[in-house]
């Protein structure tokens, strides 16, 4: 069952030059939400933007009714969410799209930018059921960077920048830990890293899952306009997605 | 709700909001939100002689007050309608209508004969709009005599009511509701998108994969306006209007500027509830202006 109602902002953190996280209140009890769901926030100047942004669910914290969403500042509508104060009111279409199922006991989840975001959430998912699963992250530089505590709870985790200014230098395909061998492989990033991860997966036989990152108009299914070409044709996005197999996925 | 109550010639709807062909799906996405069956009607997503994959990616771009589509029909076909779409939402309570698509007259033909013989839908619209295929569409809605060919030929095995959607994409609205009319279409729905092109100056490409396609939402409201005025004075078969339409507000307008009913589209992406607050601030708007009837403010402009 999907929803559509407000919550309200309890904090708007700036993790870096780019990245801000909203943890926000439901003021009814949250339904069940899976790792890799996602959310249409509306953007509280309606006049300025007409159409919502999904968003990736970073963070639930069910017993307290909140969420937390780690949203990339990457045009006018992620701009204005970002001015989000505490006490203000956003409203919410959730949860929305497939979502993360939990497969095999050894994995590594591959993240790449804002696309980090939904592989909190899927750590502590795996964590729960007593897996702890290797979490690596790839970022421009040590300025975009942010930080991995939360993720340290959950998961081992390993860095890539480009510039090698944290972690290894290089791609997240470079890093010594993606060369090791695991049963399932997670990612969502840049359809390039993804792309590459994907295809390096299935020369190794590893189980991979990708989470598409497709520009959206509704997140219901309704307008097609977020489709994926796909081995059986195009498929969309939100609903049938945004996890998809890699060997699904026609790049 | 009986100051919202209309007829539109043998269609009665228990109010004039309905829900967009390819906006609403069919009518099950939004179910989640409110009861769609309190609606006037729901216009199911186009629908095609046979299944077709649509455009490539990119199909959508978000544009000032506004969004541009390039979906192209991308639809199951109307077999796969009839067979298992059709079971699903044939007893909703309210009118469903299927939007029948093609790129000639015989798949027009061939979808309104086969979607003719399902008793739960009262009526069809006959996309002749459509700017996002290759061949056909919005074609037949360009030309004044081809317009009046599809429509004729689709009224010969068509018993039920006809609505025929317009492209504004012309240069006299007035002419193709008028060939429209005089070849047998009980009424007309307009506007379909507006045909239109986004560029992105980093990449120096167009960002769409049809490079043009059709744009909706609040921009195009005024141009929708202007073609819904222009065609009601120059038919007699009822209007129902759309384009743009985000509030009770909007919908007062289309009705004031001669449309009998209206049709809600991209704001149904926006707002999953919409149709249901437009018609309870269509009957507010009605209350606090003490108008009798909806029928009664009907293209007074």
């Amino acid at each position: 069952m999907k929803h559509c109602n407000d919550f309200t902002v309890l904090e708007n953190e700036t993790v870096n030059s780019s990245f801000f996280k909203l943890r926000l209140k439901s003021e009814q009890p949250l339904c069940e939400i899976k790792a890799g769901q996602f959310v249409e926030l509306k953007v509280q100047e309606p006049n300025s933007v007409l159409l919502r942004r999904p968003i990736s669910i970073h963070d639930i914290d069910k017993s307290n009714n909140e969420m937390v969403l780690l949203i990339q500042k990457a045009g006018k509508g992620t701009n204005i969410l970002s001015t989000l104060k505490k006490g203000e009111r956003v409203n919410m279409i959730y949860p929305l799209g497939n979502g993360f199922e939990c497969k095999g006991k050894s994995v590594l989840l591959v993240g790449g930018g804002v696309g980090t975001a939904p592989l909190l959430f899927l750590a502590k998912q795996f964590a729960q059921i007593n897996i702890k699963p290797k979490v690596l992250l790839g970022f421009r530089s040590k300025d975009q960077l942010m930080d991995t505590t939360e993720f340290a709870k959950y998961a081992e985790v390993f860095i890539s920048t480009q510039d090698g200014s944290v972690g290894e230098q290089g791609l997240v395909t470079e890093n010594s830990v993606f060369a090791r061998s695991f049963d399932a492989v997670y990612t969502c990033g840049p359809t390039p890293m993804m792309k590459a991860v994907a295809k390096s997966c299935e020369e190794r036989n590893i189980d991979c899952f990708v989470s598409l990152e497709n520009k959206m108009a509704c997140g219901i299914g309704a307008c097609l306009c977020c489709v994926q070409q796909t081995t059986s044709g195009h498929r969309c996005t939100c609903t049938e997605g945004p996890v998809f197999q890699s060997k699904e996925i026609v790049w | 709700m009986d100051k919202l109550k209309i007829n539109i010639g043998s269609l009665e709807l228990k109010n004039p909001v309905m829900t967009a062909s390819g906006t609403f799906g069919y009518g099950e996405e939004y179910m989640d939100f409110y009861d769609v069956q309190t609606l006037g009607g729901i216009i199911v997503k186009g629908t095609t002689g046979e299944k077709r994959e649509g455009n490539p990616a990119v199909r959508m771009c978000e544009t000032p007050m506004g969004m541009i589509n390039a979906v192209g029909l991308q639809n199951k076909g109307v077999d796969y309608f009839c067979s298992t779409i059709y079971p699903r939402i044939k007893d909703y309570k309210t009118n469903v209508i299927v939007n029948v698509s093609g790129s000639s007259i015989e798949e027009y033909r061939t979808v309104a004969e086969k979607v003719a013989q399902l008793e739960n839908i009262p009526a069809i619209e006959l996309n002749i709009s459509c700017p996002n295929v290759k061949k056909g569409g919005m074609g037949f809605g360009t030309n004044p005599q081809m317009a009046a060919e599809v429509v004729s030929e689709v009224r010969k095995v068509y018993p039920k009511h006809l609505i025929v959607k317009l492209t504004p994409n012309v240069t006299s609205i007035a002419e193709i509701a008028t060939a429209v009319e005089a070849a047998g279409a009980d009424s007309i729905s307009m506007i379909n998108t507006v045909l239109a092109m986004a560029v992105d100056a980093e990449k120096r490409k167009a960002v769409l994969s049809t490079i043009t396609a059709g744009l909706s939402g609040p921009a195009i409201k005024p141009i929708g306006l202007r073609c819904v005025y222009q065609a009601s004075k120059a038919v007699k078969i009822p209007i129902i209007g759309l384009g743009g339409i985000s509030n009770a507000t909007d919908a007062i307008e289309y009705i004031l500027a001669g449309a009998s009913a209206i049709q809600i589209g991209t704001q149904n992406f926006v707002n999953p509830t919409v149709g249901k607050e437009v018609i309870e601030g269509m009957k507010e708007y009605l209350d606090r202006h003490n108008i009798a009837h909806i029928w009664d403010i009907r293209g007074v402009i």
